[in-house]
């Protein structure tokens, strides 16, 4: 990770740093609020959708993908991704076909 | 420089007793200069003491569970403490043993030699990682010493969850912080593989122990999070009652299944994919041969690890899941097979008209390849959907997984060690009580789970401790214990040579197999940063015609430590 600090974000880290944790703050806050309005089965998929763009800010920023001049960093969240993707999909190859439910 | 000198720092004429070279044991003395080490040797050697110390643990337990199944009644230990020894003796080997014991031991060892590198691209990390599989250690003795766990190593919610009142948070701290190691060891090694491979060591010229490496790493860094986070999630919901496996909160418990299987079952693949690293080293050497289908065996270490997650439902057909979705990861899991049995054809195909030695390391091969292809042939069996059903959680199962995990992972380790031994310690092991060991271990290990087979083909469910309206059931749990017996003792002698050798043995030459591969042509044992000289890679690997040529010199029976 020390190879790559001629990118971008070294012009002010800081004060990037402190944005995305202001910005993780306030996904927090409407997480919380949005709890409380009753949507059904979206209120999950609210929570879902406002954690991974969290996730995201996170993966990006803090653990510097986005800038990342490493070839290697991309193929490695490629590769978690596609293995979230088999976990999730897999998985709901049991939960979408279950004749019972 | 494809032969560099093998000792260029000895003084010329030898007047004084010949001094001992400096070189990784003796460079530092002290226990701080081990225990604050970032040497990749030192520490694969810190890991050696340490998993060994979890073997003869998990050993023990499994001993007592073969003493109780002795006679058909339950004499020896009360029903509760059964379930917590063959609870213990399943996560003390799979989470303290297996997980680490090729990766870890000999991987770290070998990793950056093979390459051609100094070091693993990051020490400290690799010393950390020891030290969190210490931390996890002391945490899983803790937990057995004040009670124990009595789920199975499987975590199995609702059980886990709402009922046993054993101690599932601690016992799972102590995985979750035993995981973090294998993450950071994986780490370490896909770094290291892409960005510290000497001049001239390009992909299709690494050994295969470096592609089964490669291979594992990639499983141990993506699937080992997700067993982190399942135990988390039982230890919320026992804690704080979220809602996530208790179909009474909204949950699901099968869910628990789908995610712990999801590592647990490539977790299999962690384990014997460095086991074949080393039998695909081990044979091409004893048979001086190049490896037959380079590119097919290294692909298919990359088949297995991507295929490897995608067939864990198949631990979960009676659970209660989806038919549909049984009938999918029924045929997935055949499909794992394929790079499997390409790798067994492609030994086999070395083999065949090789000069073949059997010196101990080749019988340890030797003793993986029959095994390995049971265990594999039997997890077929349980692929089958209606088979599965039928010996779902009986004996058959057990002995399928002893055969991939005992008799495949165990037997590539031990063969590596012996392979390895003259690198790590400088000295030659006795090769007469090292090749009587392998036989007894292989011996042992079959009279022990084969049995078992039948057992379960008989109906004899896991985890019982009594089995007295089954009295003839009895015989072969009788072989069963017997063979466990032999299965120790194999297991003892090596642990006993091994340490004699260290002591009493001669001193090891630097190629004594005369084997292809840079570990081998650096001095025995190492210096610290491996290589007097950065090497440069001219030659593809396993280039043993090359290596046996009448004009490179010294045929390979000559350094070869026991006369015949």
């Amino acid at each position: 990770m020390s190879e790559h600090s001629n990118s971008a974000h070294a012009k002010s880290p800081l004060k990037m740093y402190f944005s995305i944790w202001a910005a993780l703050l306030i996904c927090t806050y409407i997480t919380y609020k949005a709890a409380f309005i009753e949507l059904g089965s979206f209120n999950a998929a609210v929570a879902l959708g406002i954690a991974t763009l969290k996730a995201t800010l996170v993966a990006l920023f803090f653990m510097h993908v986005w800038h990342a001049s490493e070839k290697l960093t991309k193929l490695v969240v490629i590769a978690a991704l596609f293995f979230l993707l088999l976990l999730l999909g897999l998985t709901m190859t049991d939960y979408a076909t279950r004749p019972w439910s | 420089m494809p032969n560099p000198i093998p000792q260029p720092a000895m003084p010329q004429p030898a007047i004084a007793p010949p001094v001992e070279r400096e070189n990784y044991l003796n460079a530092k003395y002290g226990v701080w200069s081990w225990l604050l080490t970032t040497d990749h040797k030192r520490i694969a050697l810190l890991y050696l003491l340490s998993i060994t110390f979890f073997f003869f643990i998990g050993g023990f337990f499994a001993l007592l569970i073969r003493l109780e199944l002795l006679t058909p009644a339950g004499d020896l230990v009360q029903a509760d403490t059964y379930n917590k020894l063959f609870t213990m003796h399943g996560m003390v080997m799979v989470f303290f043993f297996l997980i680490p014991s090729i990766p870890a031991v000999l991987g770290n060892f070998l990793v950056p030699m093979m390459i051609g590198a100094k070091d693993l691209a990051f020490p400290r990390i690799n010393l950390l990682s020891w030290y969190l599989y210490i931390i996890g250690g002391v945490m899983m003795l803790h937990c057995m010493l004040t009670g124990g766990v009595d789920t199975g190593w499987t975590f199995y919610a609702p059980f886990s969850t709402n009922f046993t009142n054993t101690k599932i948070v601690e016992a799972g701290l102590a995985i979750f912080v035993a995981g973090f190691s294998s993450i950071l060891t994986g780490l370490n090694f896909v770094v290291t593989i892409h960005r510290m491979r000497a001049p001239g060591m390009t992909w299709s010229r690494l050994p295969l122990f470096i592609w089964a490496h490669y291979a594992t790493s990639i499983i141990q860094l993506l699937g080992t999070p997700v067993v982190a986070v399942t135990i988390v999630l039982v230890a919320a919901e026992r804690a704080l009652h979220l809602g996530i496996f208790d179909p009474k909160l909204g949950g699901d418990p099968l869910l628990f299944q789908h995610l712990f299987w999801f590592y647990s079952h490539p977790a299999v693949y962690i384990m014997i994919l460095p086991s074949m690293g080393v039998v695909t080293e081990i044979i091409a050497c004893f048979s001086r041969k190049r490896i037959f289908g380079y590119s097919f065996v290294a692909f298919s270490s990359i088949a297995i690890a991507v295929f490897g997650f995608l067939v864990w439902a198949h631990h979960m057909f009676v659970a209660g899941m989806s038919v549909y979705a049984a009938l999918v990861f029924s045929l997935l899991s055949y499909a794992v097979a394929v790079p499997s049995a390409i790798k067994v054809f492609n030994w086999t195909a070395t083999l065949y008209k090789g000069s073949i030695h059997y010196d101990a390391p080749m019988l340890y091969a030797f003793g993986f390849l029959g095994l390995f292809t049971i265990g594999g042939l039997t997890g077929l069996f349980l692929s089958a959907l209606g088979i599965n059903v039928h010996v779902t959680d009986t004996y058959f199962v057990v002995a399928h997984f002893h055969y991939i995990m005992v008799g495949g992972a165990v037997m590539g380790y031990l063969g590596g060690m012996h392979f390895w031994w003259p690198k790590i310690s400088g000295k030659l092991y006795p090769e007469g009580w090292a090749r009587l060991a392998a036989l007894i271990v292989f011996i042992g290990f079959n009279l022990t789970f084969f049995p078992q087979f039948l057992l379960g083909y008989m109906g004899m469910p896991r985890r019982y401790y009594d089995y007295s309206h089954m009295p003839e059931f009895q015989i072969l749990n009788v072989l069963s214990t017997a063979g466990a017996t032999v299965l120790g003792v194999g297991y003892l002698l090596p642990m006993v040579y091994f340490l004699w050798s260290m002591r009493y043995g001669k001193p090891a030459p630097d190629n004594p197999w005369n084997a292809a591969g840079l570990e081998w042509k650096t001095p025995s044992p190492p210096p610290t940063f491996n290589f007097d000289e950065e090497p440069v890679v001219t030659w593809e690997a396993y280039n043993y015609d090359e290596l046996d040529s009448p004009d490179k010199g010294a045929p390979h029976k000559e350094e070869v430590p026991v006369a015949r």
